[in-house]
């Protein structure tokens, strides 16, 4: 088989996980998360990078080969969140933004018509916009035209370890839209992580479900292993699924005795 | 529409005779509802709760973990100014308390917030006593106009003030406002506020409202327990959160649940919270509103914000002087009340990650041109 690289932005990836870094009882274990899970793409809320700060900022523990990915939680509009990933590029944090624009905080649904209007300002000024959205065609489909370099579809609302539950709108994406489905949010279990890639997703995002268990760097090095797995069977072609036992012919079998 | 209907609602019922009805198959049921109502809620802060605080302490730490993970946001107050109108019979700046009146000049202030942003802290709540005169919309927005040069997160607990008030300094950057009701109880409320502009009991009903109108992101609130029956201001706090919430979803509501404590006037609680109260308190509202923000004040002992980590708490002050001008000038001061937790910011810290907690010091930073980021 030949190597199966993810390509996200135009750069080339081997893993399909995405980590991210809240929710961390110490972010000292950042570091063991990101070798344990083998994930190379690791996205920071901006709104918690404080780089005067004397007392550790998370940016300190990313190791150096990660692939840097702010993110713009805590926006609530097109503009803010425009004006977050400038800043994130402004500090030195590259080109690379998550689009959050969320505006109900108690289901923490992202707001799809900001977020396309965001990505269309930034892809425009040269980022590589990686938009956070439902699970929506729609959307998928203004986001493509908006130029983001991936749509990312929840799996069910953030933090919420309630797995794959937009499953059927996450296939149409799969088949429809022509840019990587990078699965984030609502994961939970690896097993999860498993079936989205046995889907044909390109990757997942997951951080809650690792940064809350009670031992993160095993769940970590679990989501690797599941994301692998499923990322296997999908390019294995897993044969068709059948309900019943069948004949080998039972309807065209009359056709042999010609 | 305003939350006033349901507080009136709700005050007209007969509390007492509801919370002593609930059954524990009724608490059984509220626990393990998919979306609590105001009758489960009703159910978990009432004494037929008290024997599965257990199995509710369970959930509200698997809730607050799944939604905040293992992290404490840190905040600290700034006392601009102790004089006050009013006569609330409970606190230490009471008008007709003898206290030295204090308000800090605008160097004061950089002063002030030199000396705690060296400390580390980023998240700073300003707090004045009512007086307008001497603590106006206008002097509070130039407070704030420095205060953010050193902090990313300025949030308020002042006066009630009017929707475009709360706008302007929403404009000069202020992103949260905390307005404490004390009690709910309409009743009882005049007797506790006796004169003064808050004595208006709607007018502080609706300001957390207003703020959210004019703007702010976050708006705390909160009963003081301690005032009238905890269990029925508890309720209504609960209430008054679940209706911010719904109706201002771009808005992160918060709850405070501050107990009375010793200060300089004569007031004493009529209803002692205990320990066990508070924390049933907490996990009900946990369990109600999953996604709320739960502050801890330093009116709490070292020991007791220790335990109740894992049991829904989102954001504690440490560092907490109460007194005007109490970081930068020692002295003889008398502060609003007296603290139980006087551990520096570094103490707080040692102690949240002994506990496996994480302290964040900056969560929001409002980047509109007035910070100075040219973005
Ligand atoms: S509680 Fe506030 S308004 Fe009442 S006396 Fe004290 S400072 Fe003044």
């Amino acid at each position: 088989m030949s190597e199966d690289l993810f390509e996200l932005g135009g750069h080339k990836f081997n893993s399909r996980l995405l980590v991210g870094t809240g929710k961390y009882a110490d972010d000292s274990v950042i570091p063991e998360v990101c070798e344990a899970s083998g994930s190379q793409i690791i996205t920071v809320a901006l709104r918690r990078v404080d780089l005067e700060s004397t007392t550790g900022n998370v940016m300190d523990f990313i190791p150096k080969h990660m692939q840097f990915l702010p993110n713009t939680s805590g926006a609530r509009t097109a503009e803010e969140a425009v004006r977050i990933a400038r800043l994130a590029k402004a500090m030195g944090c590259g080109d690379w933004i998550k689009i959050e624009v969320i505006s109900d905080n108690k289901y923490l649904l992202p707001d799809g018509y900001e977020t396309a209007k965001a990505t269309e300002i930034l892809a425009k000024e040269g980022f590589i916009v990686l938009p956070y959205v439902n699970a929506d065609l729609y959307v998928a489909r203004s986001l493509v035209d908006a130029g983001a370099a991936a749509v990312m579809p929840l799996g069910a609302p953030i933090g919420s370890n309630r797995g794959l539950q937009t499953k059927e709108m996450v296939r149409i994406l799969i088949d429809e839209i022509a840019l990587p489905i990078v699965v984030d949010a609502g994961i939970g279990r690896p097993s999860e992580a498993c079936e989205a890639m046995e889907m044909g997703a390109d990757a997942c995002l997951v951080n809650t479900a690792i940064a809350t268990a009670n031992n993160p760097i095993l769940m970590a090095k679990a989501f690797g292993q599941a994301v692998k797995a499923g990322r296997e069977a999908y390019l294995s072609g897993p044969g068709a699924k059948h309900c019943h036992a069948s004949a080998s012919s039972p309807l065209t079998g009359f056709l042999s005795e010609d | 529409m305003s939350f006033y209907p349901i507080c009136t609602e709700y005050g007209a019922m007969p509390l007492t005779e509801k919370f002593a009805a609930v059954t524990a198959e009724d608490v059984k049921r509220a626990i393990n509802a998919e979306s609590p109502d105001a009758d489960d809620f009703l159910a978990m802060i009432s004494p037929a709760a008290v024997p599965f605080i257990e199995e509710m302490a369970q959930k509200a730490n698997k809730l607050t973990i799944q939604y905040f993970g293992k992290t404490i946001q840190m905040f600290t107050p700034l006392y601009l100014s102790n004089y006050c109108t009013n006569r609330c019979i409970y606190c230490g700046f009471n008008t007709k308390n003898n206290i030295k009146r204090e308000h800090l000049e605008l160097k004061q202030v950089e002063e002030e917030a030199k000396a705690i942003a060296a400390t580390g802290m980023k998240q700073l709540l300003i707090l004045t006593g009512d007086a307008r005169i001497k603590a106006s919309p206008e002097y509070l927005q130039d407070c704030v106009k420095i205060l953010s040069k050193y902090f990313p997160s300025v949030s308020i607990e002042i006066y009630a003030m009017d929707v475009e008030e709360y706008a302007a300094l929403v404009k000069v950057g202020v992103d949260g406002m905390t307005m404490f009701q004390e009690t709910y109880n309409e009743e009882l409320y005049p007797t506790l506020h006796p004169a003064g502009p808050k004595k208006d009991f709607r007018y502080r009903l609706d300001a957390p409202e207003r703020s959210c109108k004019g703007g702010m992101r976050v708006v705390n609130i909160g009963a003081l327990l301690g005032l009238d029956d905890w269990r029925k201001d508890s309720l209504l706090t609960g209430l008054h959160a679940a209706y911010l919430q719904k109706k201002y979803p771009n808005v992160d509501i918060a709850v405070s649940l501050p107990r009375m404590r010793p200060h300089a006037g004569s007031f004493q609680p009529t209803s002692i919270a205990s320990d066990r109260d508070m924390v049933q308190n907490m996990l009900a509202l946990r369990i109600f509103l999953p996604r709320l923000g739960i502050t801890v004040s330093t009116r709490e002992n070292p020991e007791f914000r220790e335990q109740i980590l894992p049991l829904g708490v989102t954001k504690m002050s440490a560092g907490v002087s109460t007194e005007v001008g109490g970081h930068s000038q020692k002295g003889e001061k008398v502060g609003q009340f007296e603290i139980s937790d006087g551990r520096s910011a570094e103490e707080m810290c040692a102690a949240l990650k002994k506990h496996g907690y994480q302290p964040v010091f900056k969560d929001w930073q409002c980047l509109d041109e007035h910070y100075g980021e040219s973005v």
